[in-house]
């Protein structure tokens, strides 16, 4: 019978010779591969203590974010729970009053912000809706946690630290998007 | 009165010394086994690619104290339908004649300490050799009792297992070391370290007697790639599937023992025991003095058995374990018939040397 392609391999079916049959060089001979990744290279890192950098698109968790001045950018206008494809972000509005003007830049403010990382697929869609740069995907993800309501992230884990009190943390929050503030880091 | 005249007659230092050296050569052996488990992760590890256990202290040497931690929190099970006596008594056994071996093996030269000649062998019997084998092959019964007191059918395949294949490869060991001994005309094992401490190593005269050795060796110690009766993947841990907590502990750390003592036998008996290679001993004796040298001799010792617990552990990741029919095949019309020309040969040359034949 012909074969229908050139892939058949045929089996070698013929009798050992002595020297295979002896079977010690070909355990010499496997024994010298096994030694030799003895000395390699190891491929993997000790994680916690080190950790691999990210590529500059990484989408981890999100941010939301503050102006120069340490005002919240986000109105709570909910067109990133719209855009969001799993349905992971919920939030309450609230009226900014007099006197909250350092707090919150517009007059309108998400009181209640709240992303679920269990349902959140980091596909980057609410970085992409938001039209006060508010929300951004950040070069970090979410820790593992022992209960389901913990992944439930809140407006305090989400915020980004005051860069007038705490520059620092602001700018390690931001990340390399700081030189970039639009996001989408590879986009030129 | 009589019982006085008995105490009266023992040699109390000599007891005292005696008692000394027992324990510390259990509680060396002990430590070398329970770091042989971490030797063999990281072994494993470094042949994968991987780095192994690296958390607890470290470079993680304080895996082994937390992995027998374990063992000692685990539940203690009996199952209900297992024989309870022999149950327990199977990793007793295994255990016991496991360390038993390291009664005769000589782990050093004589010392001088207060004035008394302290020799580094708990017991130099004449017959050194003879012990070491018939209690190796009693080790069998710790496998074969607890596999059969688990009445488990994986268990006692495994058992079954253990016990013919050890029974086999038994036969070829005697028969390879009968050559060995027809050469060094003697069954101490000191003697023997003495010999080749004088001469050459019995390596280079007994090649193909240390290579028939060293794999029944592995066959003994139920190393792959004859550790048929564990087989993970097919007894789903042959004999002591049925055991848990301590007494699992104690089977599997009786295999490190047995491996740890093993390198031991197989040092003894054919790499110059504790003999120091390419140093005349007697100037080292000059230089050193008694208690030194012996104290050397012993670390060498060590690093050499050390050379083995590593090849054991090499060859486990390396050769994948052989099939039922093949590791009889091995055993019987391998091995069997080679370590008989061997020790053929060797007759029939010691024979012509006798009669003045040069060549």
């Amino acid at each position: 019978m012909e074969a229908l392609t050139n892939r058949v391999k045929p089996v070698d079916r013929r009798k050992m010779s002595v020297w295979e049959r002896m079977y010690l060089p070909a355990v010499f001979k496997g024994m010298a591969i096994t030694i030799k990744h003895f000395f390699k290279k190891k491929a993997t890192i000790n994680y916690p203590e080190q950790t691999r950098p990210f590529s500059p698109v990484f989408r981890g968790l999100q941010v939301l974010n503050r102006d120069e001045e340490g005002r919240e950018n986000c109105t709570a206008c909910g067109l990133c729970a719209l855009a969001c494809p799993a349905e992971a972000i919920t939030m309450e509005c609230a009226e900014r009053k007099p006197g909250e003007e350092h707090l919150y830049r517009e007059e309108k403010y998400a009181a209640k912000y709240e992303i679920n990382m269990l349902r959140c697929i980091f596909c980057g869609l609410c970085e992409e809706a938001c039209p006060k740069d508010a929300v951004y995907l950040s070069e970090t993800f979410a820790p593992a946690n022992y209960q389901r309501k913990g992944f439930i992230y809140g407006k305090e884990d989400l915020l980004i630290p005051d860069p007038k009190t705490d520059p620092e943390g602001y700018a390690k929050a931001k990340g390399s998007r700081l030189q970039n503030p639009q996001g989408h880091g590879n986009e030129h | 009165m009589f019982h006085n005249q008995i105490l009266l007659t023992i040699d109390w230092a000599l007891f005292i010394e005696k008692l000394i050296l027992i324990v510390v050569v259990v509680s060396v052996s002990l430590v070398v086994a329970m770091y042989s488990t971490y030797a063999e992760r990281k072994v494993a590890a470094f042949i994968q690619d991987r780095r192994g256990p690296n958390r607890a202290g470290p470079f993680g040497i304080l895996q082994p104290l937390a992995d027998g931690m374990k063992l000692f929190f685990k539940e203690e099970i009996v199952p209900s339908f297992s024989s309870k006596f022999l149950f327990i008594l199977g990793p007793i056994l295994a255990m016991l004649t496991a360390i038993m071996v390291s009664a005769v093996i000589p782990w050093g030269n004589n010392m001088h300490i207060l004035g008394r000649n302290v020799s580094l062998q708990i017991a130099d019997i004449n017959i050194g050799i003879l012990y070491v084998f018939g209690v190796v092959s009693l080790g069998v019964y710790g496998i074969m009792i607890g596999g059969w007191a688990s009445n488990n059918k994986f268990s006692l395949l495994g058992a079954m297992r253990a016990a013919s294949q050890i029974i086999s490869y038994e036969l070829a060991l005697g028969i390879s070391l009968i050559a060995l001994l027809m050469i060094t005309g003697t069954l101490s094992l000191n003697e023997m370290v003495g010999q080749q401490k004088d001469h050459i190593w019995n390596i280079f005269r007994q090649p193909l007697g240390f290579l028939i050795f060293l794999i029944c060796a592995f066959a003994e110690t139920n190393r792959t790639p004859f550790d048929l009766p564990e087989a993970e993947n097919e007894l789903m841990g042959g004999y002591h599937a049925e055991y848990s907590s301590m007494k699992l502990g104690f089977y599997l750390f009786a295999e490190y023992v047995n491996m740890f003592l093993s390198g031991a036998v197989m040092t003894t008996l054919y790499f110059g025991g504790y003999d120091i290679p390419f140093v005349n001993d007697a100037n080292l004796l000059h230089t050193l003095g008694t208690n030194w040298l012996a104290i050397i001799e012993g670390l060498v010792l060590f690093v050499k058995i050390s050379l083995f617990i590593f090849l054991f552990m090499w060859v486990r990741w390396t050769v994948p374990r052989f099939r039922y029919d093949q590791l009889m095949n091995l055993g019987w019309k391998i091995l069997l018939p080679l370590s008989l020309l061997n020790m053929l040969a060797t007759g029939a040359i010691i024979l012509l040397k006798q009669n003045h034949w040069h060549f």
